[in-house]
């Protein structure tokens, strides 16, 4: 990789400690990620907020490198553990929330914008086509590239802080113009959300850095969203490109058959205990769908619903929030499904989701059974 | 070598591996040692050695679990790879450990208890 004289010498240890470890971390990835150089980005999206994912260490971490540290352009973060307006319900213990607390408090001290979402290119603006970001959350980079018209590896933790706090990001193979040599061609009929979820989830098994992808019909914000937390769950891969790709192209079917496999491999149960929504966290227009399917109606169960700060605040002025409590939902704002320590298999054996990335978490993480259903079953299942 | 992720200057002992390592669920982050009944390195210690594997897998955070090996003083000297990938790339980063990778041929011929030396400064590597 080149490096100018300026990043030569941070890497050396001479503009201090954190440039230099910020430095390595970015030099290594580049390495990695096979770029020749740095590039500068306008926008970082950070993962590692979780205390229930980077644990004691990365708390530790954080803590410390935020007496120092500072990010160079605007950096929004990841969801963390709880709600802290209604943690109190959720039983956690003391040491969790103090760390998570912890962790808050060093990314607001580094100049994070504390949004706790990760659908940061559904509650921010997005710049003009083709700008540089770094992406952390794997939804939101996949999103950035295949949806916002924007530029971003699928960076790790560590990458998007770096990259934070330098304003620059490797020039790896998801920067640049791809060209893919898989093309899979979506046979499923009438899909959902669900559909796409489990065509995501195929497309990172089998694609490496981006992916063509044909067949597609007109889809709405849930179902891209779901697609593109899918395709992050399962593998590497981060561009989904429309289209049939060259002629050379290695074609591949996702009928009915692919389908049931990734259905088998996720749907552990029947049904479920509770139902969970929100994985990737719901945004505004999907709120006020969920609010008219539920008109009349109130769930059976508990339903837990994942959204950002900034989506409830404007939910409860529109009054989405009172019918969505109406109707039995337990609203949660700044954490999702995913590794989420709200959810324990102590008093939950199954839950019952719509979300492939939420079915993969609380599968492999939480060790609970998972009950798949598009939204609209669920509501005709589980409300009254 | 074939590429410097993270460079450095050491000298120690292999401790080898023909399978992948997974940081985050098989190492014991306060002790060093491979908590998976299934690896071939299962209750070996990664201290003080330079270890040698095929590459990294799992999830992204095994990179803190790297830093905390090294915060615990029970980090490997030194890391050797068939394959790069981000998890060790950026856990060796950040906790200053040299890392770098090798041919498969290379790989092959590296055998655990080994003494080997590397100083990336002048790309090579010797083998005793």
């Amino acid at each position: 990789m080149e490096l100018t004289k300026e990043e030569e010498s941070a890497l050396k240890g001479e503009h201090g400690e954190i440039m230099q470890m910020a430095y390595r971390i970015l030099v290594a990835t580049g390495e990695a990620t096979d770029a020749e150089k740095l590039v500068p980005i306008e926008w970082a999206h950070l993962s590692g907020v979780n205390y229930n994912t980077i644990g004691d260490a990365g708390e530790e971490f954080l803590s410390g490198i935020s007496k120092y540290a500072r990010v160079k352009v605007k950096t929004t973060l990841n969801p963390m553990g709880f709600d802290i307006d209604n943690v109190s319900n959720y039983g956690l213990d003391e040491n969790f929330i103090s760390k998570q607390l912890s962790i808050k408090n060093s990314y607001e001290t580094m100049g994070v914008i504390p949004s706790f979402s990760c659908i940061p290119y559904e509650i921010f603006d997005i710049p003009k086509n083709g700008t540089q970001v770094a992406f952390a959350e794997s939804n939101a980079a996949i999103h950035a590239n295949s949806y916002d018209n924007l530029k971003t590896n699928k960076e790790s933790a560590f990458s998007a802080l770096a990259s934070a706090i330098l304003g620059k990001s490797p020039y790896s193979s998801l920067r640049k113009e791809d060209d893919p040599n898989i093309t899979i061609r979506m046979k499923v009929k009438n899909p959902n959300e669900l559909t796409y979820g489990m065509l995501g989830f195929f497309a990172g098994k089998v694609g490496d850095t981006s992916v063509n992808i044909s067949g597609l019909e007109e889809m709405d914000k849930r179902q891209t969203k779901a697609m593109c937390g899918g395709m992050g769950t399962s593998g590497t891969c981060a561009k989904f490109i429309f289209g049939e790709g060259n002629s050379d192209c290695e074609k591949i079917d996702f009928d009915e058959k692919e389908m049931q496999n990734v259905h088998d491999e996720l749907n552990t149960a029947e049904k479920g205990d509770i139902i969970t929504l929100g994985s990737p966290q719901l945004g505004l227009d999907e709120i006020s769908d969920l609010a008219g399917k539920l008109k009349g109606r109130s769930f059976q169960k508990r339903c837990m619903v994942f959204m950002p700060r900034t989506v409830k605040e404007q939910s409860t002025k529109i009054g989405y929030t009172a019918e969505l409590e109406r109707a039995g939902c337990e609203i949660l704002s700044d954490c999702c499904i995913c590794l989420s320590p709200l959810i324990s298999k102590d008093s939950v054996d199954a839950v019952t989701t719509n979300s492939i990335k939420g079915a993969f978490y609380l599968k492999n993480s939480n060790g609970v059974d998972v009950n798949l259903k598009p939204l609209l079953q669920i509501v005709e299942d589980e409300t009254r | 070598m074939k590429k410097i992720l993270v460079s450095g200057k050491v000298e120690g002992i292999v401790l080898k591996s023909e399978k992948p390592i997974n940081f985050l669920g098989m190492v014991d982050k306060k002790t060093g040692i491979i908590s998976d009944k299934n690896h071939d390195l299962y209750q070996k210690s990664l201290k003080d050695t330079v270890l040698v594997f095929p590459s990294g897998v799992g999830s992204s955070v095994g990179a803190y679990t790297i830093y905390s090996i090294k915060s615990n003083q029970t980090a490997p000297l030194a890391m050797i790879c068939k394959k790069v990938d981000l998890t060790v790339a950026t856990g060796c980063a950040l906790a200053n450990i040299p890392l770098i990778t090798i041919s498969d041929e290379e790989f092959s011929s590296i055998k655990n208890g080994m003494k080997i030396s590397f100083d990336t400064e002048f790309n090579q590597i010797h083998y005793q």
